[in-house]
């Protein structure tokens, strides 16, 4: 088979899974299993053998035209080459691992088929937007991937938090994709292609008329997919999904595809300063903000939210110098990581019955009671704080090597201050990183006090799904440094020694501070307790619980991120930012004065005009006819004679009237 | 003879015959006079006619189509007047309202209640035609 076929059956399969799950799924359960792991294996499967074939030889392409659609041509087009078959295999392995994962975590939901089959549909979509190379092609995958998440987020719909975060994702994410769709339209009719190929080659020529428009206009919806400030703030809130659906969608791939498109489309923003300078302070607020934003949360999925976010900023910040091998090198090594702590997050939500680290820190043995889930956690935030030798140092260490390497001005069409910015951001962000990764392990497995239920062993399946992606977590950095620049045919990506030790280091301090804090408050801990834990059957599978914690965390704690606890080391690390941290710095409560509120009110006065002012007209144009025919039914009174005679008038009105008038 | 004659005795004629329609009370008698209007119809037919020197005579063979139709319909009349003085008692046009608007609130007619019953119904008797 050819290698453009093989790939294309990688998206395929999972779609036809998807397809038959939707069709099948309620009439035939004993399929829905197989059916949701199977081809998605499958495709990982094939993802790889195309990976291997494909190396680090010239990009491959197919297309095939099916139909011709006016002024500029649609392709059904592949584009192979280093970037694509990389972020697929990874998308493979974290989609059938999550599929694997969900087989234990939802095995009593009655919904099951459907959410199957539509992590099924979303693991298509994305694996379709990495490989194609067509714009349009990409939109809609890019767009199925939003109505996936949608649903998956809405999953627990019964729960009002869900509901509203499902429509908060879609309404978010939608806000970018507007102005996306414009910017792609605006890309072609310049380039007078959807072709990637096409538009880059024009990019390069200078062809481009308004790259900073342009480039601006496709960052929006790159904002909104991958939760970059100012539109990060549906990612969060996705978190009311289960735990499988935020390891996939909103951690390690759809988020990512944001960042991956910009990779693809690289030319494009480099032709303009001024859109490289707002990625570049886009990036720079996000990994600050969010790693601050992180540190105050309680919501174990929630810090881990903010967390990707920061990192979808790190990427970003890649980008900004111009940097793309590192922004998908982060991307990958991230990717396996983000998922892993969130399934491990799934794990020990299960295991201690709440999703709050308050609750946690007051639980001794929490860690014993989920081994592996502590040694893979503890392994993915070692790497996403960035020590060596994980993953996510070498990452990590790219991304801040490529900013130093701008910052001297040493790249071309990236201004300096742009280096600056996401060096300095970056540096912070790494410091802040390591300190909620730190709180994160220490609050959740190092607590003290009574003894948490014992749920009895975890299912096999989701232990063994951990370590699998703890295995890339560990080797993937420190083995591939050397060998992707091969795959993407750019500079080395390898740390150098004055970053590295910046970097290490800053980290370090992070972690000792935050240990520092932590000890110093295990005083307080003990003091006050906040034993609020959610009283699920052990038996209950594991989704419930995570449902059940969600749905209250409100109501035990007062709100859906913080929980108001004195013996929190972030508290005492923040200091009197912390309410506004936990908040994610009001930004919502912001949007809700400029725009929820406005929107609301225009809704409510259109609905007074509807009511009120036209139904008014309406009902007068029925009431009308209506009076008229009442006058007119008190002469109907059944005498013929009369009626007879009324004709005769008429008659004779109107003959007299023709006779005088003609 | 002048067109005048037997025009001004078809108008007394229909004249009497109107009168007749909207002022007699009986139902016979308001049958007798719409005979009477029809009548003096004919006539106008016979005596146009005949003024206009039709070779196709139109109006005479048209006079006789009245005439059939005339009694067919008069046959009709009588029969349901018959019908309706069997069943109330009375041919008096002037007590026969029942097309009058109903006064009071009015009963919206659903649709609906009378067309659910016939349906099985049928079913049965389709079921019985099959058996």
């Amino acid at each position: 088979m050819t290698l453009i076929a093989l790939a294309a059956l990688v998206p395929l399969l999972p779609f036809l899974a998807a397809a038959a799950g939707l069709l099948l799924g309620g009439r035939a359960p004993g399929f829905v299993r197989p059916l949701a792991v199977l081809p998605v294996a499958t495709s990982f499967v094939l993802a790889a053998v195309v990976a291997a074939r494909q190396g680090t030889g010239a990009p491959t392409d197919g297309a095939h035209r099916l139909t011709v659609t006016g002024s500029v041509p649609i392709d059904v087009a592949l584009h192979l080459d280093g970037f694509s078959v990389l972020v697929a295999v990874l998308v493979g392995l974290v989609a059938t691992c999550v599929q694997l994962y969900s087989v234990a975590y939802l095995r009593d939901d009655p919904r099951y088929p459907s959410y199957a089959a539509l992590v099924s549909l979303f693991t298509s979509a994305m694996l379709l937007v990495v490989y194609t190379g067509d714009l349009m092609v990409l939109l809609v995958g890019w767009e199925v991937m939003g109505i996936c998440s949608y649903f998956l987020v809405g999953h627990y719909w019964e729960t009002e938090t869900a509901r509203a975060a499902s429509i908060k994702a879609f309404l978010v994410t939608k806000l970018g994709d507007v102005p996306f769709l414009i910017g792609v339209f605006a890309l072609a009719s310049d380039a007078h292609t959807f072709r990637i190929t096409g538009i880059l080659d024009a990019a390069s020529h200078g062809q481009l008329h308004h790259p900073t428009v342009v480039a601006l206009l496709l960052l929006a919806g790159v904002a909104g997919k991958s939760a970059q400030f100012p539109l990060h703030t549906w990612l969060p809130d996705a978190m009311a999904g289960p735990t499988p659906v935020s390891a996939l969608i909103h951690a390690a791939t759809m988020v990512a595809a944001g960042i991956y498109l910009v990779a693809r489309l690289l030319p494009v923003f480099t032709a303009s300063a001024a859109a490289l300078a707002v990625l570049a302070a886009t990036a720079a607020v996000t990994m600050v903000g969010s790693a601050l934003a992180a540190l105050a949360q309680d919501d174990i999925k929630r810090v881990l939210a903010y967390s990707t976010i920061g990192q979808l900023g790190y990427m970003a910040g890649a980008l900004a110098v111009g940097d793309r091998d590192a922004a998908v090198f982060h991307l990958l090594s991230h990717g396996a990581f983000k998922a892993l702590l969130f399934l491990g997050a799934g794990v020990v939500i299960h295991a201690a019955g709440t999703n709050s680290l308050t609750a946690m820190s007051r639980m001794g043995s929490l860690g014993k009671r989920v081994p592996d889930a502590m040694w893979t956690m503890g392994l993915a935030l070692a790497a996403l704080a960035a020590l060596p030798p994980l993953s996510g140092f070498f990452s990590k260490e790219s991304v801040l090597r490529a900013a130093e390497h701008a910052s001297s001005g040493d790249t071309a069409h990236v201004p300096s201050a742009v280096g600056w910015t996401v060096l300095v951001a970056g540096l912070t962000a790494a410091l802040l990183t390591a300190g909620y990764a730190t709180r994160l392990f220490l609050l959740a497995f190092r607590g003290s006090g009574p003894d948490v239920a014992d749920h009895g062993r975890q299912p096999v399946v989701m232990t063994t799904v951990l370590w699998v992606l703890a295995v890339p977590t560990l080797a993937f950095g420190g083995l591939t440094y050397r060998e992707l620049p091969d795959w993407f045919g750019g500079a080395p990506l390898g740390p150098t020694l004055l970053t590295s030790v910046l970097g290490t280091g800053l980290a370090l301090v992070g972690v000792l501070i935050t240990y520092g804090a932590w000890s110093a408050t295990t005083a307080t801990r003990g003091s006050v307790p906040v034993g609020a834990v959610v009283a699920a059957d052990p038996d209950a599978e594991p989704a419930l619980i995570e449902i059940e914690a969600v749905a209250t965390h409100e109501e035990i704690y007062g709100d859906i991120a913080a929980a108001d606890d004195p013996g929190d080391p972030g508290r005492l690390l923040l200091g009197p930012l912390h309410p506004l941290a936990a908040h994610g710095f009001r930004l919502d409560a912001v949007y809700s004065a400029l725009f929820v509120r406005p929107v609301l009110a225009a809704a409510n006065l259109v609905r007074f005009l509807d009511r009120e002012v036209i139904e008014t007209y309406v009902r007068a144009a029925g009431g009308t006819p209506r009076l008229l025919g009442a006058a007119v039914r008190r002469a109907q009174n059944g005498n013929v004679q009369t009626y007879l005679s009324a004709l005769l008038a008429g008659a004779v009105v109107l003959a007299v009237l023709v006779a005088v008038g003609g | 003879m002048h067109l005048a004659y037997p025009a001004v005795l078809a108008v007394l004629l229909f004249c009497v015959g109107l009168y007749g329609v909207l002022a007699r009370r009986n139902a016979i008698l308001v049958l007798m006079s719409v005979e009477l209007m029809l009548n003096a119809v004919n006539l106008n037919l016979v005596a146009f006619d005949v003024w206009l020197r039709d070779t196709l005579h139109a109006g005479q063979a048209l006079t006789l189509f009245t005439i059939t139709i005339a009694a067919a319909e008069i046959g009709l009349g009588l029969a349901i007047v018959l019908l309706v003085f069997r069943h109330r008692g009375s041919s008096d046009i002037d007590r026969l309202t029942g097309l009058a608007e109903p006064h009071g609130p009015e009963v919206p007619h659903g649709p609906d209640a009378t067309d659910a019953r016939p349906a099985p119904a049928a079913d049965d008797e389709k079921a019985e035609a099959t058996a």
